[in-house]
C-alpha cells in the first residue's frame, strides 16, 4: 500500500456565534495516500469547506476554531504550528483551488505576475528563472500560448482559462498536497470535463495527492480513488470509489446515488431524500441522518451509531450494518 | 477549443459608447475635455507665473510684481471699462498692486497647497484605512473612533486655534487642512478594504502564504485605488475653498503673499466701488473647484467596472 500523506483524526471545527455554537465539523477522520484523489462529498453546508480549511488552517478566526482533533502532515501535526510555520506550509506544502475562478484572481494584475507572486515568495529567484517558471506551470496546465497568456489581466480571460490559471498558481509551488474546493462548479459540463482530465494528468506527471471535494457524483467517478461521504458535520461512509458506486452501505450514501439521473433509467419523478439537513447548531441525539432515513429503527434516535470496518478500506456508520 | 486567446496587443481599440447619440457623446467628452484644459492651464499658469525658480523673476505670465502697487494707479478698473489702463488688464486694488498679476501668483499658493493637502491627507488616510479595515477588531474601533472625532471637530476652530498658537502662514493652513482631512479617506478606504479582505483573490493569496502586510500592500492598496484618485479628483475644489476661507478669515498666508482667498477678502469692503478686487479671484476659484468636481465625476464613471470591463 503506498504512504499515508495526510492523516485527519478526529477534527472538529466549530463556530462560535451570538447564536450558539455551530458544529461545523464534528469529529471527521480520514487520510490521504501519496499520489491519490481523496473525495469528499456531500450536500451543500455539510462541512466539506470548513474541513478544507481547518486542514490549511485559515477558517475565519476567531469565530471559527479548531477545537479537537489532529491533522498530520508527512509526521507534523499541523495544529500545532506558529502562524509563520504554517505559512512556510502554504503555498509549498499544501495548496488550494477556490471554488470561483471569477473572484479568485486580483482584477489589477497580470496572471504572470500573480503566478511569479507565489514563485518568488519562496524560491528567491531571480528574474529570468521566474519568468521560466512562470511558463512551465501555465505549461502543466496546459494553456495554450503561455508566452501571451502570462501578460493577460484575468478579464480578458474566459472562465475555464481562469479556473486554469488559478490551478497554476496553486501548481506553481510543487505542493504535495491540492486541496480543490469544488474547482468545477462554476464551470460548465464539457470545461469540466477537461479540467478534470488535466488534473489526472498532472497527478500522474507530479505525484501530488489531491483532496477533491464536490457534491457531484460524476465527478468523483471520473477523479477520485477513494471517496468520503460526509452528512452534517460528520463522515458517514468511507470506501473506494468502485465499491461505493458498486455497493454502498450507508442509507444516505445509497439515497444520495438515487437522487442522481441516469441515462439508463428514463421517466417517472426523480428520487429526493424527504426532509431538511439538521441544524448544526443543535443537532439531533443519535444518528444525524435518522430523522430522514427511510429505513431508521428506534436506537437509531438515542445513539449514535460507531464506524464499523466492514471490508479492506470501507467503514460506515450506520446501525444496521453489522 | 480554447485557441481564442485575447492580448492585450489585439485587444480592439473601439469604446463602446451604449448606443448613445452623437450629440451626448460630445457633451461627455466635453465634460472631460474643459475641467482637464483649464486645470491643466492653471498648473501651466502657477510654474510660469514669474521665472524666480530659475532666477528670473522679472520674466513670466504675470505683467507685473504682484507685491508691488504703484501708488497712484489705485482702484483703476479693468481696462476694458472707461477710466481702466491698458497696461492693468484687470484693474488694481487698494494699494495700486495688478489683479490680474495678483490672481495669477495666487494660483500657486491655492494650486500648491490643494496638492500637498490632498498628498498629505490621502497617504495618511489610505494607510490607516487599510489597517483598520483589514486588521478589524481593537484596531478597527481605535482607528474608527479617531476618525469619527476629526469628522466632528469644526476645521476652522482648529484653524484658528493653530493660527494663534503657531501663527498664520501658508504652513499653519496646510497642518489645519491635513489634520482634519484624512478621515475622510480613511472612511472610505477602510470601506473597500473590508470588501477586499472577503474577496476571493485575498484568500488565494493567504493559501500561497502571502502574509498579511504583503496582502495589504500588494492586493488591497492597488485594488483601492480607483476610489482614491476619484476621491482625490473631487477635494481638489473643496481644499481650494477651505483654502480661501482660511485666508478669507485672516488664517492663511500673510500679507503681502495672494492667494485667492485673501484677495477676496481684501476686495470684500470696495464691493460697490471696486468690484473687479474680489470678482476675478472669484472666479479662479469657482473655475478650479468646479473643474475638480467635473473631472472627478468624470474619472468616476470612467472606472466603473461596469464600463470599464468592456
Amino acid at each position: 500500500m503506498s504512504k499515508v500523506l495526510l492523516q485527519v483524526e478526529d477534527l472538529r471545527s466549530y463556530f462560535f456565534t451570538r447564536k450558539g455554537v455551530v458544529k461545523a465539523v464534528d469529529g471527521v477522520s480520514f487520510h490521504v495516500n501519496e499520489g491519490e484523489t481523496f473525495g469528499l462529498i456531500g450536500e451543500s453546508a455539510c462541512g466539506k469547506t470548513v474541513t478544507a480549511l481547518s486542514i490549511i488552517r485559515l477558517l475565519p478566526e476567531p469565530a471559527g476554531q479548531v477545537v479537537d482533533g489532529k491533522i498530520i502532515l508527512d509526521g507534523v501535526n499541523l495544529l500545532e504550528l506558529d502562524k509563520k510555520e504554517m505559512r512556510h506550509y502554504r503555498g509549498r506544502v499544501i495548496s488550494m483551488i477556490l471554488q470561483d475562478p471569477m473572484t479568485s484572481l486580483n482584477p489589477v494584475y497580470t496572471v504572470g505576475d500573480q503566478i511569479a507572486e507565489a514563485v518568488k515568495l519562496y524560491q528567491g529567484l531571480r528574474d529570468e528563472k521566474v519568468t521560466e517558471e512562470v511558463i512551465s506551470a501555465l505549461r502543466l496546465l496546459k494553456i495554450p500560448s503561455p508566452e501571451v497568456v502570462m501578460r493577460n489581466y484575468p478579464f480578458q480571460l474566459s472562465g475555464g482559462m481562469r479556473q486554469r490559471v488559478v490551478g497554476a498558481i496553486a501548481m506553481s509551488c510543487h505542493p504535495r498536497l491540492l486541496i480543490a474546493d469544488e474547482p468545477t462548479t462554476a464551470l460548465d459540463a464539457t470545461i469540466q470535463a477537461q479540467y478534470i482530465a488535466l488534473f489526472k494528468d498532472i497527478q500522474e506527471k507530479t505525484n501530488v495527492s489531491i483532496l477533491f471535494i464536490t457534491h457531484d457524483f460524476g465527478v468523483v467517478a471520473n477523479m477520485c480513488h477513494r471517496v468520503a461521504v460526509m452528512y452534517a458535520g460528520r463522515i458517514l461512509e468511507t470506501a473506494t470509489t468502485r465499491e461505493i458506486f458498486k455497493d454502498p452501505k450507508h442509507p444516505y450514501t445509497s439515497a444520495l446515488m438515487q437522487s442522481v439521473p441516469r441515462l439508463d433509467q428514463k421517466g417517472g419523478r426523480l428520487y429526493s431524500i424527504t426532509g431538511q439537513p439538521p441544524s448544526l447548531r443543535g443537532l439531533p441525539a443519535g444518528c444525524r441522518f435518522a430523522p430522514r432515513c427511510p429505513v431508521v429503527k428506534p436506537v437509531c434516535l438515542e445513539q449514535e451509531p460507531p464506524e464499523v470496518k466492514i471490508g479492506e478500506g470501507h467503514f460506515v456508520s450506520c446501525w444496521r450494518v453489522k | 477549443m480554447l485557441s481564442i486567446i485575447p492580448s492585450i496587443e489585439k485587444r480592439p481599440e473601439k469604446i463602446y459608447t451604449g448606443g448613445l447619440s452623437r450629440r451626448t457623446r460630445i457633451v461627455r467628452k466635453l465634460t472631460l475635455v474643459i475641467p482637464a484644459t483649464i486645470l491643466i492651464l492653471m498648473v501651466i499658469i502657477a510654474i510660469f507665473a514669474d521665472l524666480s525658480w530659475i532666477g528670473l523673476p522679472d520674466v513670466g505670465l504675470a505683467p507685473h510684481n504682484p507685491n508691488a502697487g504703484v501708488i497712484t494707479d489705485r482702484f483703476l478698473p479693468p481696462s476694458f471699462m472707461e477710466g481702466g489702463k491698458s497696461d492693468y488688464l484687470l484693474g488694481t486694488d487698494r494699494l495700486g498692486r495688478d489683479v490680474l498679476s495678483r490672481v495669477i501668483h495666487g494660483t500657486r499658493v491655492s494650486l500648491s497647497i490643494s496638492m500637498l493637502v490632498i498628498f498629505i491627507t490621502a497617504s495618511i488616510g489610505t494607510v490607516l484605512g487599510i489597517l483598520s479595515g483589514y486588521l478589524g477588531g481593537r484596531i478597527d474601533g481605535f482607528i474608527m473612533r479617531v476618525t469619527d472625532m476629526a469628522l466632528s471637530f469644526p476645521g476652522i476652530l482648529l484653524a484658528l486655534l493653530l493660527a494663534v498658537s503657531i501663527g498664520e502662514g501658508y504652513w499653519t493652513v496646510v497642518l489645519a487642512l491635513s489634520l482634519l482631512g484624512w478621515a475622510g479617506y480613511t472612511r472610505m478606504v477602510r470601506g473597500e478594504a473590508l470588501r477586499l479582505r472577503e474577496s476571493d483573490f485575498v484568500a488565494q493569496a493567504r493559501i500561497s502564504g502571502a502574509s498579511g502586510w504583503r496582502i495589504m500592500l500588494r492586493h488591497i492598496f492597488p485594488n483601492t485605488i480607483n476610489s482614491l484618485i476619484v476621491m482625490m479628483t473631487l477635494s481638489v475644489g473643496m481644499i481650494i475653498l477651505m483654502e480661501s476661507t482660511l485666508s478669507y478669515l485672516g488664517i492663511g498666508v500673510t500679507a503681502p503673499t495672494s492667494s485667492w482667498g485673501s484677495m477676496v477678502a481684501d476686495g470684500r469692503s470696495y464691493l460697490d466701488t471696486a468690484w473687479w478686487i474680489a470678482l476675478f479671484p472669484g472666479i479662479a476659484i469657482g473655475l478650479v473647484v468646479m473643474s475638480g468636481n467635473f473631472l472627478g465625476d468624470w474619472i468616476r464613471d470612467r472606472l466603473d467596472p461596469r464600463l470599464r470591463q468592456v
